[in-house]
């Protein structure tokens, strides 16, 4: 079993309880390790990509620009223009002679086609090592046209996805401070770090209006280039998915003087946690927003409460392995677990910090394998030996639980069911149980197998 | 040449090379596929391909960094065969370049070379690299030079004469293959089909998470294609300087026939009548039969499908053999469109519905969905035939659309959907008739109970 786990990994490993905490991580993924993880230009593309009235143009070879054709859940309630996929389709006369051209030209006809409020511009691998002034053409049609074009510094093997979420904050950096704020509300917020997966910023922002909280920009689901430019006019910054957008926040609160807080919409406590923030932060400017968010929570869990309880009948006891892309979904995702009267054994993340797996290792039972930058190797492993009963986690996790006889839950950005917020709660719910309750698994042989030996070892007795 | 009158590409109709490489290694047993450049290009070709298929597809990369970048990727690139030689087991590794690791000038043979002299103490898989850099050709490309690079590295001596046929069939569903690889055990003769993804693509629910799945085509059974009756190339269009069939046919004379991808009557005679001629075994009167079904079948349905206007897109030989499939049945072909450039697209459109339509198919290559699109609007089509990524454009222009070959991830069960020869067309017939008579039931106001 052991075998599953490469040695110059072991220190990305660690079992709650075993020793002072210390795991290894954001370091280079392991050369054949079969690694989860992508690049800087998927880290950049997933933050930017939602903002819909914005022109995506990667400037690439056509594989780059293909796998991030609309696999996001991300919904737009007016243009959608991000669904797109835009290629410089380079080609190696221009791999020889340089990209320059190509793109500027791309660029051109593109912007006269679509009409975009903006322009971002990803610059991929191989545009990195011809060495392509990818700036200097922005500029020079930014120039041109009078949008703004705005170059990502995203090239793949620059890093991980972290990488590419600095890349992003820094482009949409360049875009906040444009625009007009006279007309907004003191009490006013930007939403950062969600994603409007099945339309889940929607569910958020509505919590927020319920309080008398404005929301100046979402970034960047459903977003909007001129929401951004304003975006330094709001009051406070809430920032989801910390990983992502965190560095933008700060950026803002260096030059603007924004304050900023982290939130998460996933579970019950989170998501009202998150509204009660909000509302502590402006109850000196508006003093009856505690009472408004409690409101809000109230009647959110009225619904929600009696409705979970169903679920939670079947699911107490079940065993759980969570392996995302950020790991601070993943500390939501232990609380939500517990509402459900479920135990989380495994938790890991693709890009996790080492505050945050300190984090993560103190709010874990005993016991619970933490795991940085895993693989399929590592993780069926721990499925099996850990009797895992449902896994978190995305496509490329999802065969490995279903091959094992493990029920799965989609908890990643293709998704297309809502899990935010109350309502989200209860999706979740529906969904973990749906999978964790299947009859299909007495089927699958493994589980056969350990209902055979279960039985015939209550027979010896 | 490209016919897309624009510089840059929207929504392309194809992927990129070393997906096609990637894909067509894991047909082979006990290999694993290993992409030499940064870590996200395996990653997401490992997500494109599990949407397909729903199968485990470990693709292992070099992961490099800057630092690589810079001062060349060989030691990831040793260090991850290493790595892979001692967790997965594979006794082969497809080694795979990207656009990154061409450019920065990799001599993967040269690294392979030394990599066997430095560990030469170790039991080494056997390594098979091919180049395919991203900024040149399509995942068919990479898929075809992948092949041909298997032929050429692993059959390295002439094997002894055998009753064995070799079939590349291209790039087929694994029901596709199964049902070939039962015809051509019909026709009473062993069959090496490079690459074979019908089970390691298809796998069933096992005991346990298979490091490398099972199945495809085995090592030994690769090295006796030099020995064979003969081969068989499915596909028409021209995409490498040498495929492998033509490798072997150079190197050990084995015979090379080249046919279409067996889709409809006309190019699935042409299959049957390959086989008869490597094996001389007349065909067993089971496709006989088969075929007979399947004419009964157009003679019934053709007056549903009669004049019905369809845009044909994808990967160049399986438009070339759906609109062959298309024309035989009565169906319009309004415009056949590929992401590709080859050398031979038009000519073999216009071969595989000569005497079926009263001139050829429109053909456009190098073109993108915008392109398509474009004309699609003048061209009022009834039908789209192609891989789900036209989704969105059949649901604008409110047509049905008959999703056919790779990708299909918007629908279930895409890896079990036969295409190929009388049984396989028989099923896209019945598809397709049931396309347009749901439509028809849809669209009518009474919506008769019986059409």
């Amino acid at each position: 079993m052991e075998q599953a786990i490469f040695e110059e990994r072991r220190d990305q490993i660690h079992r709650t309880g075993e020793g002072p905490f210390e795991l290894a991580c954001n370091r280079d993924s392991l050369a054949g390790a079969v690694s989860q993880r992508a690049c800087v230009f998927c880290g950049s593309r997933v933050v930017l990509y939602p903002i819909a009235d914005a022109l995506h143009l990667v400037h690439g070879p056509i594989g780059c620009a293909v796998y991030t054709w609309d696999i996001r859940g991300a919904l737009s309630s007016g243009p959608e223009l991000h669904r797109l996929s835009f290629s410089t389709d380079l080609q190696e006369k221009d791999v020889i002679f340089g990209g320059e051209k190509k793109l500027k030209a791309a660029l051109l006809e593109l912007i006269e086609r679509h009409k975009p409020k903006a322009a971002f511009v990803y610059a991929t691998c191989i545009v990195g090592i011809i060495g392509d002034d990818v700036a200097a053409v922005c500029r020079d049609v930014a120039e041109k046209t009078g949008i703004p074009v705005i170059p990502v510094q995203s090239e793949g093997f620059k890093g991980n996805k972290r990488e590419g979420y600095t890349a992003a904050c820094k482009a949409m950096f360049t875009l906040t401070g444009s625009g007009d704020t006279s007309d907004i509300s003191p009490i006013s917020i930007n939403i950062l770090g969600d994603f409007n997966l099945a339309g889940e910023i929607w569910i958020i922002r509505d919590y927020f209006k319920r309080m008398g909280v404005e929301t100046v920009a979402n970034i960047t689901g459903d977003g909007r280039v001129d929401d951004i430019r304003r975006a330094h006019g709001a009051a406070l910054n809430v920032v989801q998915c910390s990983g992502a957008t965190m560095e933008l926040a700060k950026m803002m609160q260096d030059k603007y003087g924004i304050p900023f807080i982290r939130a998460s919409y996933l579970g019950i406590e989170d998501m009202a946690d998150s509204l009660y923030a909000v509302a502590e932060h402006f109850k000196d400017r508006d003093p009856g927003i505690m009472e408004r968010a409690q409101q809000v929570v109230r009647e959110e869990l009225s619904v929600l409460l009696p409705q979970l309880g169903q679920y939670r009948k079947d699911l107490e006891g079940k065993k759980v392995a969570i392996y995302v892309g950020g790991a601070f979904k993943a500390f939501s995702l232990i609380k939500a677990f517990r509402h459900l009267g479920m135990k989380v054994v495994l938790v890991g993340s693709q890009t996790g910090t080492k505050e945050d797996y300190e984090e993560l290792a103190a709010i874990c039972d005993p016991g619970t394998v933490i795991v940085d930058d895993s693989n399929p190797l590592e993780l069926s492993k721990f499925v099996k030996e850990l009797d895992v009963d449902l896994f978190v986690g995305g496509v490329k996790e999802r065969p490995i639980a279903h091959k094992l006889g493990v029920g799965f839950c989609d908890h990643n950005h293709e998704r297309k069911e809502a899990l935010e917020g109350f309502v989200g709660m209860l999706n979740f719910a529906r969904e973990v149980h749906a999978s964790a309750t299947s009859p299909i698994w007495r089927f699958v042989p493994r589980r056969e197998a350990m209902a055979k030996a279960e039985a015939a070892k209550k027979e010896a007795i | 040449m490209s016919d897309s009158p624009y510089v840059s590409t929207t929504n392309a109709c194809k992927l990129c090379t070393p997906l096609g490489a990637a894909l067509a290694f894991r047909g082979v047993e006990g290999a694993i596929p290993f992409l030499h450049g940064s870590q996200g290009c395996a990653t997401y070709m490992r997500r494109y391909i599990i949407s397909h298929f729903r199968e485990p597809m470990d693709i292992a990369s070099s992961a490099l960094g800057e630092k690589q970048a810079v001062f060349g990727g060989g030691p990831n690139l040793k260090k991850g065969i290493l790595n892979v030689m001692s967790k997965y087991g594979a006794s082969v590794v497809g080694v795979a370049t990207t656009c990154l690791t061409e450019t920065i000038g990799d001599d993967v043979p040269r690294l392979l070379a030394e990599f066997r002299k430095e560990f030469s103490d170790l039991p080494l898989p056997e390594i098979v690299h091919v180049s395919t850099p991203s900024y040149s050709g399509t995942h068919m490309e990479g898929w075809h030079a992948a092949v041909a690079a298997l032929a050429s590295q692993l059959v390295q001596v002439k094997a002894e004469p055998q009753r064995r046929v070799n079939l590349m069939p291209g790039l087929v569903s694994p029901a596709d293959l199964r049902h070939l690889k039962d015809i051509l055990a019909d026709f009473g003769v062993a069959a090496t089909v490079l690459p074979d993804i019908s089970d390691s693509m298809d796998r069933p629910a096992l005991l346990d998470y298979e490091k490398l799945p099972a199945g495809g085509t085995t090592l030994a059974d690769i090295r006796a294609m030099s020995g064979a009756l003969g081969s068989i190339e499915c596909g028409r269009a021209d995409h490498v300087a040498e495929s492998a069939g033509a490798n072997l046919e150079r190197r050990f004379g084995v015979k090379n026939l080249r046919v279409g991808i067996p889709v409809g009557i006309r190019e699935s005679d042409a299959f049957f009548a390959a086989l008869e001629e490597l094996t001389d075994v007349p065909t067993p009167k089971k496709y006989q039969d088969e075929r007979g079904r399947l004419v009964d079948a157009y003679v019934d349905g053709h007056k549903y499908v009669a004049g019905k206007r369809a845009i044909v897109y994808g990967e160049e030989d399986l438009v070339i053999a759906m609109t062959a499939f298309l024309a035989e049945i009565g169906v319009k072909p309004i415009l056949c469109a590929t992401g590709a450039t080859c050398k031979n697209f038009k000519a073999q459109l216009a071969a595989v519905t000569e005497g079926l339509l009263p001139e050829p198919p429109e053909a456009r290559e190098g073109v993108d969905f915008h392109d398509i699109a474009e004309q699609a609007a003048d061209l009022a089509p009834d039908l789209l035939v192609g891989h789900s990524k036209g989704y969105t454009y059949a649901k604008a222009w409110n047509v049905p659309l008959m999703r056919v070959g790779f990708p299909i991830h918007d629908r279930f069960g895409g890896q079990r959907m036969r295409h190929v020869a009388y049984g396989g067309t028989q099923e896209l017939f019945d598809r397709l008739v049931n396309v347009v008579l749901e439509r028809k039931q849809e669209d009518s106001a009474v919506g008769y109970g019986y059409l």
